[in-house]
């Protein structure tokens, strides 16, 4: 199972902004390892932010995005206290839904 | 620590008595796995769809053409905040954003990637179109950002210099 996103969700005015940082390879599927053997790509292709139901974020992603990956955006309609929720998946169809309070 | 080996191990050696622990656990994974999947379904509905296509065009023309962009016009409202020199082309952070009105989309391609398309976004009403993320670069090159704003293509670039290449193995 993968491990937990950090999530950061804080009110300024009233626009809202997310960093989050993930935890994952972001394997090319073109890198070998020692013994010559390619590894397998390992990457996630779809990324979605939530809040109060409402779609705030809609992500697609390919290999060339860096190992553990960052994201930071800004939205407006959140109010404290309120839930960011953000879940993506990957090319093997794991997945992880991680949420955070909008502070 | 490389995941695609675990299934390598030693299983033979396990000691009878410990495999029905095993396989409880297992099973464990297994129906949380489907639990997280179900709650997943109907958040899934509204990812933006991945298209193959585009994200494994090769040279930046054949993806421009897979995103369904005939012609782009470059916009001062288009911008792409990063370092000159990234002495780590594994990890460049680079920023993008766009200051036109309606901008529905936003794309970070590097042009001299095998693969430009490195990540997209559908931007929903009430979200800005501003956005910082980390992408790996082969060598130094232009990141492009592509924006979708009222049924047109706008875009910006930026020089990047690679002093270490980020896809090698």
């Amino acid at each position: 199972m993968a491990e937990p996103m950090r999530i950061r969700a804080k009110l300024n005015g009233d626009t809202v902004e997310v960093k989050v940082l993930i935890r994952h390879d972001m394997e090319t599927g073109k890198r070998k390892d020692p013994s010559g053997k390619v590894i397998p790509p390992h990457f996630i292709k779809t990324l979605i932010a939530k809040c109060k139901e409402k779609t705030v974020l809609d992500t697609v992603m390919g290999i060339s995005v860096s190992k553990d990956p960052f994201l930071s955006f800004k939205f407006k309609g959140g109010a404290l206290g309120d839930k960011v929720t953000v879940a993506w998946v990957d090319n093997t169809d794991d997945t992880r839904t991680d949420e955070a309070t909008i502070s | 620590m490389q995941v695609y080996t675990m299934f390598d191990s030693d299983e033979k050696g396990v000691q009878v008595m410990d495999q029905g622990r095993r396989n409880a656990l297992r099973m464990a994974s297994a129906l949380g796995l489907v639990c997280a999947g179900s709650l997943l379904g109907p958040m899934r509905a509204f990812a933006g769809e991945w298209k193959a296509n585009s994200f494994e065009a090769k040279g930046l023309a054949n993806a421009l053409k897979e995103l369904g962009v005939d012609s782009y016009t470059m916009s001062g409202e288009v911008s792409v905040i990063s370092a000159e020199i990234a002495e780590n082309g594994a990890v460049v952070p680079v920023s993008v954003n766009s200051a036109i009105p309606n901008t529905e989309y936003m794309a970070i391609l590097i042009e001299k990637n095998p693969n430009p398309l490195s990540v997209a976004f559908n931007i929903p009403e009430g979200t800005e179109a501003a956005f910082t993320t980390r992408v790996k670069m082969g060598e130094t090159s232009n990141i492009l950002a592509l924006v979708k704003a009222n049924g047109k293509w706008f875009a910006a670039s930026k020089e990047v210099k690679v002093t270490l290449g980020g896809c090698g193995g």
